[in-house]
């Protein structure tokens, strides 16, 4: 790590549009993440942050433009990418335990056949002490609680000892000791090097806990420091008319999880 | 007691049979962990009446059976992964139309052969004690094939069955790991038919899975666990169909029936007895 300088930077996505289902969401995405880079994702419903999430780590096909990641294509290599997934997307009355759900983390690393040794038992072990959650290790994954639950997929995404970190919202429906806890671990991470995307709700999380921040509507509305990007003329360029200034004050009507309203719509 | 456990193993097909239902339970019971979680049973019953025309047209051209079987199998297998692929079809829409389609081929196939063909019933209904010892070769090599198969693969069938997101983003071919399970499941199938046929071979696949669902919560102990009731509701129900002269694959699949019963009433925490001894003590 001594020349990272001279690297290519960590995450570097080139002109990336990517479709869902046919239908466009993200176009002509242009940005750099450096090495270890902790940055915030922001925008309202359908921004297209899962969206992005899911092309980087191969879910979604890519249809213009190129994503490098130190400097190579997407898939050329192992990628060394950790998705963690919201919540809603699994299956929570699977027979496993918290400790195999955590060393399927190490599977990618095992290969074919092979079976996990003491080395990735250590792994599993150390991950699942990192979020504090040991003493669950035994237990199966349906009888947790959403926190425990969230957490269970963060240890199992360290244990896969990804370069890049992708967490899809990570503070929506969980405890304030769970969002302690994933807080926490970004803390652990950035020592390590390890470059974080984390898409979240919460504007005054992203600006108080990140260096970064990427406002996405459909397309990049401001990438930087958080005081250069959620100014009020991108915010209003994001949201549209969900934001609302007060004096110089912006609030955001909420958009998560938008009650009955009439053109609640994003 | 025990002349009563030993003689019907004085006949040489009993003792076949006794080999066939064993073999079959464990393997059903195991590749039916998967069917249940992944909720396949559909699809399960859906092949095991797609073979249907394989066995008519093996018939028809005097070839092996289950060789006929096994390619009907494969085949609905591969269409359905194929109408199903990027969601052209949703996967039980592609099922229906198969299955019903293969039935129907099966049905006229069989409607032009004039002779009454025992050999057809016992696809149709299984025939346990007919079972040659060429066909036990063939069950056990061909059960041997998927046991191997899942063992090797333990950990990315567990994978793209329980999140196949993350198998994308380990880079795992979850497509090809899908269809791998589709060939197993048909294999298992095929073999089965002997046993239990046509008709009861999804409950083999299904019920000792669902009675290990029950008592664990973990996939290898569920494995096992479904494969002992596999083993115990093939000797029990087979010796019921020796002494109380009933068709030996309903009997065989009645007992694992039964034995899903009392793990639904009686299983530790989780069983309906124990919820209302709760509900009881709650009410208090």
């Amino acid at each position: 790590m001594s020349n990272s300088l001279l690297e290519p930077a960590r995450l570097d996505l080139d002109g990336v549009s990517v479709a869902y289902n046919g239908a466009p969401v993200l176009r002509d995405v242009t940005l750099q993440v450096p090495h270890g880079a902790q940055v915030a994702v922001v925008g309202p419903n359908g921004a297209g942050k899962s969206t992005l999430f899911k092309a980087l780590v191969g879910l979604l096909p890519i249809q213009r433009g190129r994503v490098l990641i130190h400097g190579r294509p997407l898939r050329s290599h192992q990628d060394c990418v950790a998705y963690v997934p919201q919540r809603e997307e699994v299956d929570w009355h699977f027979p496993v335990s918290v400790a195999d759900v955590v060393m399927m983390g190490r599977y990618g690393r095992l290969g074919w056949v092979r079976r996990p040794g003491a080395a990735d038992r250590a792994v599993v072990a150390r991950c699942l002490e990192q979020l504090g959650i040991a003493d669950l290790a035994g237990r199966p994954i349906g009888e947790l609680s959403g926190g425990q639950q969230q957490r269970v997929f963060l240890a199992r995404a360290l244990a896969q000892e990804p370069h890049i970190l992708l967490m899809d919202e990570p503070f929506t429906g969980v405890d304030a000791a769970t969002q302690g806890a994933v807080l926490q671990l970004l803390e652990q991470l950035e020592p390590m090097g390890v470059t974080v995307l984390v898409s979240t709700h919460d504007l005054n999380l992203a600006a108080a806990r990140f260096k970064q921040v990427l406002l996405l509507n459909r397309s990049v509305v401001a990438y930087g420091p958080p005081q250069h990007v959620l100014t009020p003329a991108h915010i209003t360029v994001a949201f549209g008319g969900q934001a609302l200034f007060l004096g110089s004050e912006a609030v955001i009507v909420d958009q998560c999880c938008p009650p009955d309203l009439p053109g609640g719509q994003p | 007691m025990i002349d009563w456990l030993v003689r019907p193993l004085s006949y040489g097909f009993m003792q076949r049979g006794l080999a066939a239902s064993l073999m079959v339970g464990i393997l059903c019971a195991v590749v039916g962990c998967y069917v249940v979680l992944r909720s396949m049973a559909f699809l399960g019953d859906a092949l095991a009446h797609a073979v249907l025309p394989g066995v008519a047209l093996a018939y028809l051209l005097g070839g092996n059976l289950l060789v006929g079987a096994l390619i009907a199998a494969l085949v609905v297998a591969l269409g359905i992964g194929f109408l199903s692929r990027r969601g052209a079809v949703k996967e039980d829409t592609a099922i229906g139309i198969l299955f019903a389609a293969a039935l129907s081929l099966g049905v006229v196939l069989i409607s032009t052969i004039r002779t009454y063909a025992v050999d057809l019933t016992h696809i149709l209904f299984g025939n346990v004690l007919g079972v040659s010892s060429t066909d036990l070769w063939l069950i056990g090599g061909l059960g041997a094939v998927v046991l191997a198969t899942i063992a090797l693969l333990y950990k990315e069938f567990l994978v793209v069955s329980f999140d196949p997101v993350l198998g994308a983003t380990l880079r795992l071919p979850v497509a090809f790991l899908r269809t791998t399970l589709l060939i197993l499941l048909a294999l298992t199938i095929v073999v089965s038919l002997q046993t239990v046929g046509v008709g009861l071979v999804a409950a083999m696949l299904v019920t000792p899975g669902a009675t290990a669902y029950l008592l664990t919560r973990r996939l290898f102990p569920m494995m096992l666990l479904a494969a002992g009731v596999g083993i115990v509701s093939s000797v029990v129900g087979l010796y019921l169909s020796f002494y109380l002269d009933v068709a030996s694959g309903a009997a065989v699949v009645l007992t694992a029936t039964a034995i899903f019963l009392l793990a639904f009433l009686l299983a530790p925490r989780r069983g309906w007895v124990w919820a209302g001894v709760r509900r009881l003590r709650a009410g208090r």
